[in-house]
């Protein structure tokens, strides 16, 4: 596989729009050239054998943790509001979500 | 009272400056503060400085003092790294995204250490979100080795490393995912230790990439690393993954001896790509702990040639997640830009983050989507077991593993900054311990061209113990951890 196939313009373009960060062309060309970069120095785990290897999740063995459904004191609201860009009587203001 | 001579104080010889009265927590804090305000214009390691909080935290902690109620830490001035919430103090994880974050609570390590005395003198800089190995990628400034100006402190912890390195504070905390702290201090020449996974709580961490990272100290010498990691180890239900375990004192039981204690040195650490020099200074340091009575035996590790690969899929996966919360509405930098909902989302992201951090939200969204999942997620999954066993196996043998920190010493400022492969593989010996969730440290071994170099101890889960003993044991029988840089 040469170097810029192992991902396309068009595959970079997407992930734009997946990740929600606008980029320009030449920002899509030079991130594609790079992540072709970095995708082919991560292609040696394929001489890795895995059949039958199970996944690990993390590296300890965690499990969920439960605790007691007992209520407690969080932050308060203009604290939790603080850093808020725009806000409104108590509220977080946002553009409109549903267009017109 | 004498000129204060704080170059290279550690934690406890500034303790028994404050427990004899030679200097009071006040004094030794403006020294500390004055130090910053004559050697930050050429380092640069201090992302904020938190000059008033310091002096009234000094006056607190001298109180303490007074009444005989203080701690190991009580008085001690410390900086933090910038991605660790201060309650009312800007946490910026040096980006534009979060440049003017002000937490309203303090991560779990804050609160330890607050409560322990000790006195906050400022937010250390980082690769924007930790996500780094030269500090170059943070938007808010570029730190500079104090041994050599025209060099890298390495990173993401360059401004930690760079400050104790510098004296521009006691000790430092770091955080490190795939060597974030072990590297810089390497580069800096200080000591540098990541815990075991789940061992120090990372509750108000700001995430990078949740299954790895963790938090530890970056210090003077390995007493003053043990003391810290004391003080912040502990079980806390805020994060689900804090290990409840009982913690020692990692203080005690350290020996200027190695009989019977069983050393491992991977051959695989010993590659291709790493610099001669660095090679020869780490191998002499192995003689020295075979003089010191350690059994010395070559050993292998075959997959952790694969540790680096598996780490840039898993880490960028789940910063891909966790850095989906910046989209300029509940907090961080908001884009005004014209337009709709999505304009606003997508010109945030555009100009909050630096070309680093995108490049791995980029490619840790590709290693999760539909139709490369398998081939790159679950892959690397498989082989994360397979390193996590084989040095489960090796621990069954060893005490400790001895190998390199870092490939090479410090190297020139923007000269890797062009090619994201080469910059990764600076991290090549440090991965390892993230991916297999053991404890790492990294002290000063020798000097070249008037650089620092590393070695790197590892020990299996929980074994810490091991892991200050054994890089204890060394700087007793050496000198590196005494030579400071020149500035």
């Amino acid at each position: 596989m040469s170097k810029n196939d192992n991902i396309t313009i068009e595959e970079v373009r997407h992930l734009a729009l997946l990740t929600r960060i606008n980029m320009s062309e030449e920002e899509i060309e030079q991130m594609r050239d790079q992540m072709s970069d970095i995708l082919s120095s991560i292609e040696i785990l394929s001489e890795v054998e895995t059949d039958g290897v199970e996944p690990t999740g993390h590296s300890v063995d965690v499990h969920s943790v439960m605790r007691e459904d007992i209520s407690s004191d969080s932050i308060k609201l203009d604290e939790a509001l603080a850093n808020a860009p725009r806000q409104e009587n108590s509220f977080i203001r946002v553009r409109a979500v549903l267009e017109e | 009272m004498p000129t204060l001579d704080i170059k290279g104080l550690t934690i406890n010889a500034a303790r028994r400056l404050l427990d004899e009265k030679e200097v009071s927590a006040l004094e030794l804090t403006q020294a500390y503060l004055d130090r910053i305000v004559s050697v930050e214009e050429d380092v640069h390691s201090f992302v904020s400085v938190t000059a008033d909080i310091a002096l009234e935290q000094a006056n607190i902690a001298d109180r303490m003092i007074s009444e005989g109620v203080h701690g190991h830490l009580t008085g001690i001035p410390m900086q933090l790294k910038d991605n660790m919430s201060t309650k009312g103090v800007p946490t910026t994880c040096s980006s534009k995204m979060l440049e003017h974050f002000i937490p309203p609570y303090d991560a779990y390590v804050t609160e330890k250490l607050k409560d322990a005395g000790a006195i906050l003198l400022g937010k250390g800089n980082l690769d924007e979100f930790a996500m780094g190995s030269s500090t170059e990628n943070s938007a808010l400034k570029v730190t500079h080795n104090p041994w050599d100006l025209e060099k890298v402190p390495g990173g993401s912890s360059g401004g930690p490393a760079a400050a104790v390195a510098a004296s521009e504070c006691v000790f430092s905390l770091g955080s490190d995912t795939g060597g974030s702290i072990r590297q810089p201090a390497s580069l800096c020449g200080v000591v540098g230790m990541k815990p075991t996974y789940g061992l120090v709580s990372r509750f108000g961490l700001v995430a990078f990439a949740s299954s790895l990272d963790q938090i530890g100290p970056i210090t003077s010498d390995v007493e003053d690393s043990a003391v810290v990691l004391s003080h912040i180890a502990g079980h806390d239900q805020r994060d689900s993954t804090s290990l409840n375990i009982d913690v020692p004192d990692y203080s005690e039981g350290l020996v200027a001896d190695l009989t019977g204690f069983k050393v491992g040195v991977p051959v695989e650490y010993f590659s291709e790509g790493i610099d001669s020099g660095v090679e020869n200074s780490v191998r002499n340091a192995i003689k020295v702990l075979s003089d010191l009575g350690a059994d010395i035996v070559e050993t292998s590790l075959p997959h952790s040639a694969y540790a680096l690969a598996v780490y840039y899929i898993i880490a960028p996966s789940e910063a891909s997640a966790n850095l989906s919360r910046y989209d300029g509405v509940k907090y961080g930098y908001s884009s005004d830009v014209a337009g709709s909902m999505w304009d606003a989302l997508e010109n945030t992201r555009q100009n909050g983050f630096g070309p680093e951090v995108k490049r791995r939200i980029m490619l840790g969204t590709y290693a999760l989507s539909s139709g490369y999942y398998d081939a790159y997620y679950v892959k690397a999954q498989k082989v994360w077991t397979i390193i996590r066993n084989e040095f489960k196996e090796a621990f069954e043998s060893f005490d400790v593993l001895a190998m390199p920190t870092a490939p090479t010493t410090a190297f020139d400022i923007g000269g890797k900054t062009g090619d994201p492969v080469q910059m990764y593989l600076n991290d090549i010996f440090t991965i390892p311990a993230n991916i297999a969730g053991i404890p790492a440290i990294s002290v000063s071994c020798g000097i070249l061209d008037g650089l620092p170099v590393g070695l790197q101890f590892m020990a299996g889960a929980l074994q810490e113990k091991k892991l200050f003993r054994a890089a204890y044991a060394y700087q007793q029988a050496t000198n590196w951890h005494h030579i400071k840089a020149n500035i």
